[in-house]
């Protein structure tokens, strides 16, 4: 079986403007939606207190936050959690009362309106440890993206380092604006998924720059342009296959996985469709217009395996 | 060409079959078991115990499966929950004959059903971690400005004490802020204070300056002194909590240090919340009373139904025998900065070392200068509840804050007499940061939810694999699942916590993993397509899409070694799993995808054609536009 028998190579690069100025456009959006409704930071990022409590019966949101009104907090979120059983329930910090005390008046609230109420899961974070998490998870970002630059730097040369990386913080920065646009809630599971997504979706940026470099050394009289449209026509299947298989994971992960991976899994979905439209058009786009030669890789030393077969053309 | 050597397939087959049994131990489940430990510091478990608990099992009728014992825990093994909670009111009436004070800790406790014969290659199943068993996470941050804080104020007292002592006139000792401020007039006095300084508070780092006719000489605590000092709160922390813990009847308690001044405390299964705090949050005391050795106080002593004379009170010691002690306190833990096992240097006994801070030595002094001959006793107050840990005589006056208890111990009861000492209380204040509570139900659904997606993922790409690919496809779908073998082996060996963040990074890793046996199918049509030959296409197929393999896993590891680094608590489960299935995918997407493909294809000296889902055309298409 075979999906993709392309005979001849497609000439991206003829697009790559248009395509260039669509992702320009959906990054301004989400850059825009990030500006103005800002993320849905969970509480670990925060502080506070969530509570998740389940029910006998589907309930009703309006009761258990009538409940809940009469404790003096001035902004708890209660929402469903994955079921219409259950409830997860969000307090603020409140100075000098202890969680545990925070969380067993919640509960004796909500015993009060329906004994049935069994607590599922409760969760408090101090306010340090939350700027921390934001400190680290900054640090962490920082970290993967000067070691991916340097390393594409040392294994390619700077200007596919820059092309991969403007393409890959491109995905993280509309993975972060589909999550501020729906107020999806971004927790540390999120920036662990945005953060795997970025090593893995550079995989991708790495795989053509391979080809274009190998397609620089055997074709010798192609025009840049056409080098970049062979190496993505030759890619093009495995970049679909693979992605395929991984979003095939992940989908199951959204499916089966239950509310507490739903949003991690939904992290990734984005980022993977979206690496491989940035991976292939984004990096090789932004190399291009860097300006790409032939020069600047050849000279290159020749790895064994890598013959310069006249003959071995990219095609898949 | 596509040959491997025997030892490649020997290795392999190793590699396999030490996978295969430390995957094994995760199979069998779990069986109910009732844990006994000691419910006392330092006080350990022996044979004798395990020959009572098989007594008191005996008695009641039942049969454990199995009785373990590894000089700290027995663990005893049931059939069903039913006989574990008779068992356990079996064992709790045996060993703890006395309700109100506990010798044994005995909880319920969950055990893996592994045979014996893997225990005893040391093959356990993973940890789960709390999110997939149920219980309370608290993260505690220690309050290390308190303990360098108490830890000056006693410096101040021994400096008085010590100028003092010296004649050494000064215009006042004082804290300000972080320093410690000794006035001076006089020019001999700066000289002996320094001299004494230099000598007997090496902690301290002096500096002098002149304040008109005053010579002040400023003194901070080192920054290694200092370094020290939090270390030690923390370890004694750490003690304590333990010791606490003991008595909720936890059956894995973790408590471990996290970074400089944080302390985690996990206990599966521990649902109540409030209590665990309340335990937490516990202050123990120390006391030092004189023993009442009247006439009337020793036949107190001697006969438990005697009266106990007024002004003094009954208390027992640790193996039971009662002890006078009167009511008046001579000094309390607060005067206590140190209690240290060790060996007398005369006469090699082992002894306990106690360090006194400056006011102690100063009430000891006086003390035990009247009370040559008399019995003191130090007791430890816990839930209101009094022991008197040891009751030595004083044989001398002891003056310098240094005691030492000494005669008729042991190592062990030394240790253990220390250990007591100092575990009585929190070396600095602790406040939860961060506390999480897992249900047992969540857990379960956590555990089937994970297990599902990684199952029906793993399904689908199978099954797209074997369509897509064919015969190959089968081979990297057999690599995929010795991917995840190897994955739950490494797990398992490390006995890594495994966390629902963990399950998630595994069905990650294996949806990715199988990248690079795409990359190597793709190229191996490839080479089919430009008209190489079936052996030709095989290898150099492997060749070329090694080097991308490579460079694809870097960036996915840097991303992972990131997240390990800064990441904590579910984003670190996460990195672990992510990071080790890296690992483990280059090494079965590569190796052993080849060595499937080897064995199959490569001793055929004439192959027509591979099953790899293309029918191989004319070379004349392999010409690139």
């Amino acid at each position: 079986m075979e999906l993709f028998r392309l005979r001849r190579t497609i000439p991206f690069t003829r697009y790559m403007l248009v395509l260039n100025l669509i992702s320009f456009v959906t990054f301004l959006a989400a850059v825009f939606f990030l500006v103005t409704r800002g993320l849905h930071l969970s509480i670990e990022f925060t502080g506070g207190t969530v509570v998740e409590v389940a029910y006998t019966q589907p309930v009703d949101l309006a009761q258990v936050r009538s409940a809940v009104a009469g404790l003096g907090y001035s902004d708890v979120a209660v929402q469903h959690f994955g079921s219409a059983r259950d409830v997860m329930l969000r307090l603020p910090l409140r100075e000098g009362a202890s969680s545990g005390q925070q969380t067993e008046e919640l509960l004796a609230a909500l015993r009060a309106q329906d004994p049935t109420v069994t607590l599922r899961r409760t969760e408090f974070v101090g306010p340090q440890v939350g700027r921390e998490l934001v400190e680290d998870g900054l640090l962490a970002l920082a970290f993967v993206i000067g070691g991916i630059m340097i390393y594409l730097a040392l294994r390619f040369e700077w200007k596919y380092a820059v092309a991969a990386i403007v393409a890959n913080l491109h995905d993280v920065v509309i993975i972060l604006g589909f999550f501020a646009f729906f107020q999806w809630e971004f927790s540390l599971a999120v920036l662990a998924a945005v953060l795997a997504v970025l090593g893995y979706s550079v995989n991708e940026s790495v795989v053509i720059f391979d080809r274009i470099r190998e397609t620089f050394r055997r074709q010798r009289k192609m025009s840049t342009r056409e080098v970049i449209d062979v190496a993505i026509t030759s890619t093009m299947s495995r970049t679909i296959i693979t992605h395929g298989s991984t979003e095939v994971m992940v989908l199951s992960m959204l499916i089966f996985g239950g509310p507490t991976l739903y949003y991690f899994a939904l992290a990734l979905t984005i980022g993977i469709l979206f690496g491989i439209y940035s991976s292939v058009f984004v990096a090789s786009g932004v190399a291009m217009w860097l300006g790409i030669r032939r020069e600047d890789l050849v000279k290159a030393t020749k790895k064994p395996g890598e013959g310069d077969d006249p003959n071995a053309g990219a095609v898949v | 060409m596509n040959r491997y050597a025997w030892w490649k397939y020997a290795t392999l087959v190793v590699v396999l079959v030490i996978a295969a049994l430390y995957t094994l131990p995760n199979f069998f489940g779990e069986a109910p078991a009732v844990q006994v430990s000691s419910a006392r510091a330092g006080h350990r478990l022996d044979e004798g115990t395990v020959q009572r608990i098989e007594q008191a099992l005996a008695a009641a009728g039942l049969g454990a499966q199995a009785i373990q014992y590894d000089g700290q825990t027995v663990r005893a093994r049931f059939a069903s929950t039913d006989e574990q909670i008779r068992a356990r009111d079996a064992i709790e009436r045996a060993l703890n004959p006395d309700a109100a004070n506990p010798a044994h800790v005995v909880a319920l406790n969950l055990l893996p059903r592994t045979p014996e014969w893997l225990q005893r290659l040391g093959a356990q199943p993973m940890y789960l971690g709390l999110d997939l068993r149920g219980g309370v996470h608290f993260l505690l941050q220690v309050d290390m400005a308190a303990a360098l804080d108490k830890r000056l104020e006693g410096l101040v007292a021994d400096l008085r004490t010590a100028l003092r002592d010296k004649g050494i006139r000064h215009g006042g000792v004082r804290r300000e802020g972080n320093a410690v401020t000794v006035r001076l007039r006089q020019a001999g006095a700066v000289r002996g204070a320094e001299d004494l300084i230099a000598r007997d508070f090496p902690d301290l780092q002096p500096a002098v300056r002149e304040e008109g006719a005053e010579t002040v000489i400023a003194l901070t605590l080192r920054p290694e002194a200092a370094r020290r000092v939090q270390e030690q709160a923390l370890k004694q922390n750490i003690l304590t909590l333990r010791n606490r813990i003991n008595e909720l009847g936890v059956a894995e308690p973790v408590i471990q240090q996290q970074g400089l001044d944080r302390i985690v405390v996990q206990l599966p299964g521990v649902q109540d919340t409030a209590k665990a705090k309340d335990i937490l949050g516990r202050t123990a005391t120390l006391e030092i009373r004189m023993v009442d050795e009247s006439p009337e106080g020793l036949a107190a002593e001697r006969d438990a139904t005697a009266p106990v004379p007024f002004g003094s009170e009954r208390y027992l010691d640790r193996n039971g025998r009662p002890v006078i002690v009167k009511r008046e306190v001579i000094l309390t833990g607060e005067n206590l900065t140190d209690a240290q096992a060790g060996f007398d240097s005369q006469t090699q006994e082992p002894v306990v070392n106690l360090t006194l801070d400056g006011k102690g030595a100063r009430v000891f002094r006086d003390v035990t200068r009247e009370n040559v001959g008399k019995r003191m006793a130090i007791l430890l107050f816990e839930k209101g509840r009094g022991e008197v840990v040891t009751a030595p005589v004083i044989r001398t006056e002891i003056g310098g804050g240094r005691v030492q208890i000494s005669g008729r111990m042991t190592t062990q009861e030394a240790n253990d007499t220390a250990l007591l000492l100092r575990a009585g209380s929190l070396a600095a204040p602790m406040e939860i940061v961060e506390e999480r509570t897992i249900g047992p139900s969540l857990g379960a659904d956590n555990i089937r939810m994970g297990f599902n997606s990684v199952v029906w993922g793993f399904v689908a790409v199978v099954a797209f694999m074997c369509v897509y690919y064919r015969l190959f496809g089968v081979f990297s779908s057999v690599a995929l699942a010795v991917n995840l073998m190897l994955l739950v082996a490494i797990l398992s060996m490390l006995q890594a916590t495994l966390t629902l963040p963990g399950i998630a990074a595994m069905a990650l890793t294996l949806g990715m993993a199988i990248d690079a046996n795409v990359l190597i199918n793709e190229r191996v049509r490839e080479e089919l397509r430009n008209g190489s030959a079936p052996q030709t296409a095989i290898h150099k197929g492997y060749e070329n899409a090694w080097n991308t393999i490579v460079d694809s896993n870097v960036t996915s590891l840097l991303a992972g070694l990131a997240l390990l680094t800064f990441g904590s608590g579910p984003v670190r489960g996460f990195a672990v799993v992510h990071c080790i299935g890296i690992l483990t995918s280059m090494f079965s997407a590569v190796f052993f995808s080849r060595a499937l493909v080897n064995l199959w294809y490569g001793r055929r000296k004439k192959l027509r054609a591979v099953s790899i889902g293309i029918t191989v055309e004319p070379a004349s298409t392999g010409k690139a536009g």
